[in-house]
């Protein structure tokens, strides 16, 4: 009988410990937070060109991350990339309207975000509004076409 | 209905691969006897019980029991019958996980909801019957093979059933043990009047033991009688191997080409 | 050339019947009540599979993560992106190699064990007894040992993710000076909890089922001998290591392989 109690008590320890460590994935390796989704606001920037960028990419503002990208689909009335991001809640009525966004790229290999940047206009941005002033990513083939362009034309 | 016999066997057929078993069976096995079924090694005699328990099915024929077709029974009367019979494996079959005391309160537990103060009564009043009352606490691995069959004995028997099958129950004991327990199976018979069928090929034993008795060879009842009739019957095959004789009508050699030219053969080839 | 068509299809209907069997096999066994009882063998049998099986997961894990890191570390320093280590590291070990090479592990440490014992019971005539005690087996020796390896491969796969992560960080961090928080800023925004730790994990279910299925069947329908036994415990490891391998292609396909 005996026995069987710390069997028990070593599967018990077992299983914990593999909750924990589902804790632990979920938590420091896949970087969930445990902030509730509420605090949160939707705005939405249309692009010309995403180049790279994917669902879940930072949001930043200053370097500091603000939010992340919940969506990227084609917008069939222009014809461009319409982008769903997800903002911080306490930044909701504070961003003027005329703040830009910009798809940016960490380091020469590293994966692209959006960068914003304030504007000054009086009227602020609220949930579910749109950004106008956007810049698409940089293609690097559109940048060596130009340089090459340009070096043929002088 | 005590009167009819509680197995009768009918017209079994059984093949296993493109090796006929069994080519035409009939037994009866009348109620609280013990009745032996015996022939050579080989001869399928464990394969006849497992017919009988419905653990194998034959290819044709019928085995019942109690009037029950076991081989028309759905799994769940199955199981249901078998609650009512016991068997002794040849090599004990305990449960190596569990020791002796639990291996014997197992058939009590999952049948039963009696209480654990009960099944306590019930576990030592059967290994009392068969003397280890004092291995309780031992774990099958350190039981010698006779108490091992002996620990088998007290499981079989704990539901009281009313039919016991015993797969060779003296191979390889010594002679005290097999002492024991062919003491214990004519013991059980007559204190508990249960229906016992023994399977074994130890000449002497089981004839001291048996009511009646069946001999198979070929897969067909050679002989069947009374230990007293079959001691002194006449045909050659029963004689020899009631009275154990080498060589007769079961031939002690393998069947081979000649032994001579077999020689030959070799040294020629050199 | 007629009997050589013969032989196959006679080695495809063995196949068949084989695969039939083991799939009745499958449903007699999983789907039973269980009692007080069974849960009891259940733990005991999730200690057996799982609790003894810890250890040596975890050291591969610890290993196969620090391996990882110092792999990736030379390749990446070239492109000078060691940033990326993090980010390396915990994808390969979420999506691949923690259930693959978990289940593995499972299957020569505890699915060996789970068919010679199996088997020595059946030898032992253990299972014809319990038969005629009229108790099933099935529900009896194999439902417990099944659903053991069910729970307890997808949570040893947990942990092997957990120290790999970790051996990842030691060699990474600790030795070869990846910036610490690069290297967990760049995994937590590369890393996504139901794409990869939830794929990862439905694989390790998948895994669990074949290869505890495999184990326990192999044990079960073998013959009864020394030798039929140590066959059916090769036949165990390697019928369940080549399952592995196999499904998870199908799986890595269906999951991360676009086609959906």
């Amino acid at each position: 009988m005996k026995r069987s109690k710390t069997m028990e008590l070593g599967v018990g320890l077992f299983m914990l410990a593999g909750i924990i460590g589902l804790v632990f994935l979920g938590l420091r390796v896949s970087g969930l937070s445990l902030q509730t989704p509420e605090s949160r606001f939707e705005l939405q920037a249309n692009f010309a060109n995403i180049g790279g960028l994917k669902p879940r990419a930072r949001v930043t503002m200053a370097g500091v991350t603000v939010g992340r990208v919940e969506s990227i689909e084609l917008d069939t009335e222009w014809y461009d990339a319409r982008v769903v991001m997800e903002i911080d809640g306490e930044l909701e009525g504070k961003l003027p309207e005329d703040s830009t966004a910009a798809i940016l790229t960490s380091g020469l290999l590293g994966e692209q975000y959006i960068g914003l940047s304030v504007g000054g206009a009086p009227e602020t941005l609220e949930g579910g509004d749109r950004i106008r002033d956007t810049q698409s990513a940089l293609v690097l083939e559109e940048l060596i076409q130009q340089f090459v362009s340009n070096m043929a034309s002088e | 209905m005590t009167d009819s016999p509680f197995v009768e066997v009918e017209g079994l057929h059984y093949a296993r691969g493109e090796t006929a078993i069994f080519r035409g069976i009939d037994m009866v096995i009348p109620r609280g006897q013990v009745t032996a079924i015996m022939g050579p090694s080989g001869t399928g005699k464990t394969t006849l019980l497992k017919l009988v328990g419905g653990q194998l099915a034959p290819d044709a024929g019928r085995v019942r029991i109690d009037g029950e077709d076991v081989h028309r029974l759905s799994r769940k009367s199955l199981f249901g019958l078998r609650r009512r019979m016991g068997m002794l494996f040849q090599s004990g079959a305990l449960f190596s996980d569990l020791n002796v005391y639990e291996n014997v309160a197992f058939p009590l537990r999952v049948h039963t909801d009696l209480p654990e103060s009960m099944i306590r009564d019930l576990v030592l009043l059967k290994l009392q019957a068969v003397g280890l009352r004092g291995a309780r606490e031992l774990s099958p691995a350190e039981l010698s093979g006779g108490m091992a069959r002996r620990v088998a004995l007290a499981r079989a028997i704990a539901l009281d059933p009313e039919l016991i099958l015993y797969d060779e129950p003296f191979v390889g004991q010594d002679p005290i043990s097999m002492g024991v327990l062919v003491q214990l199976i004519r013991r059980l018979n007559d204190a508990l009047g249960l229906t016992a069928v023994v399977v074994s090929h130890d000449i002497k034993e089981t004839l001291s033991i048996a009511d009646y008795v069946y001999v198979i060879a070929d897969g067909q009842v050679m002989a069947h009688g009374t230990p007293e009739s079959l001691d002194v019957d006449q045909d050659a095959r029963v004689r020899q191997f009631v009275h154990g004789e080498p060589d007769g009508p079961v031939p002690f050699h393998y069947p081979a080409t000649d032994f001579h030219a077999d020689l030959m053969d070799a040294g020629g080839r050199q | 050339m007629i009997e050589r068509i013969r032989r196959l299809g006679r080695w495809g209907c063995s196949a068949l019947e084989s695969l039939g069997d083991a799939g009745i096999f499958l449903a007699q066994s999983m789907f039973g009540i269980p009692s007080v009882e069974g849960i009891r063998l259940w733990l005991r049998q999730v200690h057996f599979v799982g609790v003894l099986s810890l250890a040596i997961v975890l050291v591969s894990g610890l290993f196969i993560g620090m391996v990882l890191a110092l792999q990736g570390y030379t390749i990446l320093v070239d492109f000078g992106a060691e940033d990326a280590l993090g980010q390396m590291v915990a994808l390969s070990l979420l999506r691949e190699l923690a259930p693959v090479v978990a289940a593995l592990l499972f299957a020569g440490r505890a699915g060996s064990a789970l068919t010679a014992e199996i088997g020595l019971m059946k030898a032992t005539e253990q299972l014809t007894s319990m038969e005629m005690i009229g108790v099933d087996p099935l529900r009896r020796i194999v439902a417990p040992r099944l659903w053991a390896g069910f729970v307890a491969l997808p949570l040893l796969t947990i942990g092997f993710g957990v120290v790999g992560v970790w051996g990842g960080q030691l060699v990474g961090v600790q030795w070869l000076g990846v910036f610490e928080g690069s290297y967990w800023g760049n995994m937590q925004a590369s890393v996504d909890f139901i794409g990869d730790v939830g794929n990862g994990l439905l694989k390790s279910l998948v895994f669990a089922l074949v290869v505890t299925w495999i184990a326990v069947y192999q044990g079960y329908a073998l013959v009864p001998t020394s030798e039929g036994i140590s066959r059916a415990t090769t036949r165990t490891v390697v019928y369940a290591s080549l399952a592995v391998l196999g499904l998870d292609f199908l799986l890595t396909a269906v999951m991360f392989g676009g086609l959906s």
